[in-house]
């Protein structure tokens, strides 16, 4: 048996009333894949692809874990290295910045620390600090987030 | 001392491989991964990621610093290197050596004596080592009298080259001044060393390398040789051992010089020695010394049962050799292919994307190194390895038929792979009779070409 133009657009009429995305079909070596909105179709290739894959399907890691913001319209501060990060200049010496405090983007919010070599981090964003996430001396992975900034309106 | 958390600074395929042998060992992991590959299968299988930094090598994987404060946060014993990005990077194990880690290679030391090919070659000779006839020039004058003296076909070298890279062949004496400034101006910009040595350019040769493994106070085995001589441009597609054709003798020597070599150096945990084998002459070549875990290194562990990655450790545990070399049984053939992401149609150009279905075989004697399921990610970023088929037979053919079956079995969809070509190269019958030189796939790429026309 084999695919005629009409087959195929029976197939299409019958993915459109349907709920599905995404049909793939293979009929003695012919192969026949059918996608619902280019947009999300990497997406779409992706969870079904994972959905036949016993090991892929387990859950990824999550991106560097971080609490959900106390409310919301809040911008992350992202770490820009992985280090150990410091809220004081030195220790013993108050933080760059408290919850309330006014930022800007070139505000200097902390320290990392990457092999003695220190790396000052900047808020990137103008508003006032509304949590700090990150503690002091712990290390922090590139991407993690650091603290929220409530940003100017 | 003992070793109960590893830091890994490495991805894909090879970062798992290190992972299953840390869990068989009861050691911990800790994977420093970049952002592109926190979703992989090797982030999945450690007991901890940590994300380096952004998906380009130099922003993560190449971060000497990081990598380092990574391991000494994460309270890690030692740092594996896996192959490629930081592995032979003498100042990685110098920071190690500094920062009290463990790294799981040889000493930095070792590392700044066979990244320098001219020292390396030195190095040789005095271990009385067979190198190709050459040496170093400084001027163009020196140039011409030892080109004249090993007469061309020559080739130029760079010092800070390697593996295929930093060569220029020369193939009349007149033309050598044009090619020594090139190569040297070159070199330079490339490496950062702009000197370069001259070698006898070996027309018709074979490239067989000595897995060996080394406790860091003289004592030296050899785990047998693979013969590498598939290539492409000089990136391996095949490897197999035995290397086939070679006589009882010729196998002795050569296993002879790289335990010799390895000797001369003291050298610590495993590593591979490269020759150049001339084909017409019936002689070998010491090339280089590879001062690290080989992609290749499954063929080996195939057909001795020994798990490298667990010496590796061992010896970087404090633990020595572990295997005598009496006690060393080879047995049959093992042969490995590479299957990259790379569209043979198209010249080989890269292939990233999302591999929609991938499907590996699993029959008796096939082994599958890879970091590749279903949905996962193929980035732009990095090198285009998705997997390693390992086979092993009682004989080359019995390994060449199983080889045959499991790339036939096997079957990646959503991205371009040189599956189809594997098969091609499995099926040709100068392949199947074995023992090819190195200009072998060149030959074969051309013969096949109007075929596909």
């Amino acid at each position: 048996m084999s695919l005629t133009a009409k087959d195929v657009a029976e197939i299409l009429r019958l993915l459109e009333e349907s709920s599905f995305d995404s049909l793939s079909l293979e009929i003695n070596g012919m192969k026949l894949n059918l996608q619902r909105g280019s947009a999300t179709r990497t997406q779409q290739v992706r969870e079904l692809a994972t959905a036949a894959a016993p090991v892929a399907a387990a859950s990824p890691p999550a991106r560097p874990k971080a609490k959900p913001p106390s409310e919301p319209g809040l911008a992350d501060v992202p770490s820009p290295l992985l280090g150990v990060f410091y809220r004081a200049p030195k220790p013993g010496e108050p933080p760059f910045v408290q919850p309330g405090c006014k930022v800007e983007p070139e505000t200097v919010i902390g320290i990392i620390e990457v092999m003695k070599l220190m790396n000052s981090v900047r808020a990137g964003v103008t508003g006032e600090v509304a949590e700090i996430l990150a503690e002091n001396g712990a290390l922090v992975e590139y991407g993690e987030i650091l603290l929220r900034v409530r940003p100017e309106a | 001392m003992s070793i109960r958390r590893i830091l890994i600074a490495n991805r894909g395929e090879i970062a798992l491989r290190v992972i299953r042998t840390c869990r068989v060992l009861g050691i911990e992991t800790v994977l420093a991964a970049s952002e592109a590959d926190l979703h992989s299968l090797p982030a999945r299988f450690a007991d901890r990621t940590l994300c380096i930094g952004p998906a380009h090598p130099s922003e993560s994987y190449l971060k000497l610093d990081t990598i380092v404060q990574a391991a000494l946060s994460a309270k890690a014993d030692a740092i594996h290197p896996g192959y490629g990005f930081l592995s032979e990077r003498a100042a990685l194990a110098r920071l190690c050596e500094e920062e009290g880690l463990i790294f799981i290679g040889p000493t930095s030391a070792q590392i700044d004596a066979v990244g320098d090919k001219l020292r390396a070659r030195a190095e040789a000779e005095t271990a009385g080592v067979p190198t190709a006839p050459g040496g170093a020039v400084e001027t163009l004058g020196e140039a011409m009298l030892l080109g004249r003296e090993i007469e061309p076909p020559l080739l130029i070298k760079a010092v800070g080259g390697g593996g295929g890279r930093g060569m220029k062949r020369v193939d009349r004496l007149e033309d050598l001044p044009a090619a020594m400034q090139l190569a040297t101006a070159e070199a330079g910009a490339a490496f950062g060393d702009a000197r370069v040595y001259l070698e006898r350019f070996v027309a018709c040769a074979r490239h067989v390398e000595v897995q060996v493994l080394g406790d860091g106070n003289g004592g030296v085995i050899h785990l047998g040789e693979r013969d590498c001589s598939v290539q492409r441009r000089y990136q391996k597609l095949i490897e197999e051992t035995p290397a086939p054709t070679l006589s009882a003798d010729f196998r002795t020597r050569i296993h002879q010089a790289a335990v010799q070599f390895a000797k001369r150096l003291q050298y610590r945990s495993a590593g591979t020695v490269e020759f150049l084998v001339d084909v017409d002459r019936g002689a070998f070549y010491f090339l280089e010394m590879n001062a690290r875990i080989q992609v290749e290194h499954p063929v080996t562990e195939a057909v001795t049962g020994v798990d490298l990655v667990g010496e590796q450790i061992a010896i970087a545990d404090g633990n020595g050799l572990r295997l005598m070399q009496e006690n060393l049984h080879f047995d049959g053939c093992a042969i490995e292919c590479r299957i990259n992401a790379e569209d043979p149609a198209r010249d080989f150009r890269p292939s990233p994307g999302v591999v929609s279905a991938a499907v590996w075989p699993s029959d008796e004697g096939v082994r599958v190194d890879t970091h590749i399921v279903s949905g996962s990610r193929v980035s732009p970023f990095y090198d285009s390895l998705l997997a390693k088929i390992i086979v092993q037979g009682p004989d080359r053919l019995a390994a060449l038929k199983r080889m045959r079956q499991a790339i036939a079995e096997t079957r990646i969809d959503g991205i371009a792979t040189n599956l189809p070509f594997h098969a091609e190269v499995l099926a040709d019958s100068e392949f199947a009779t074995g023992g090819v030189d190195t200009s072998f796939l060149a030959r074969f790429l051309e013969r096949r070409l109007p075929l596909e026309a």
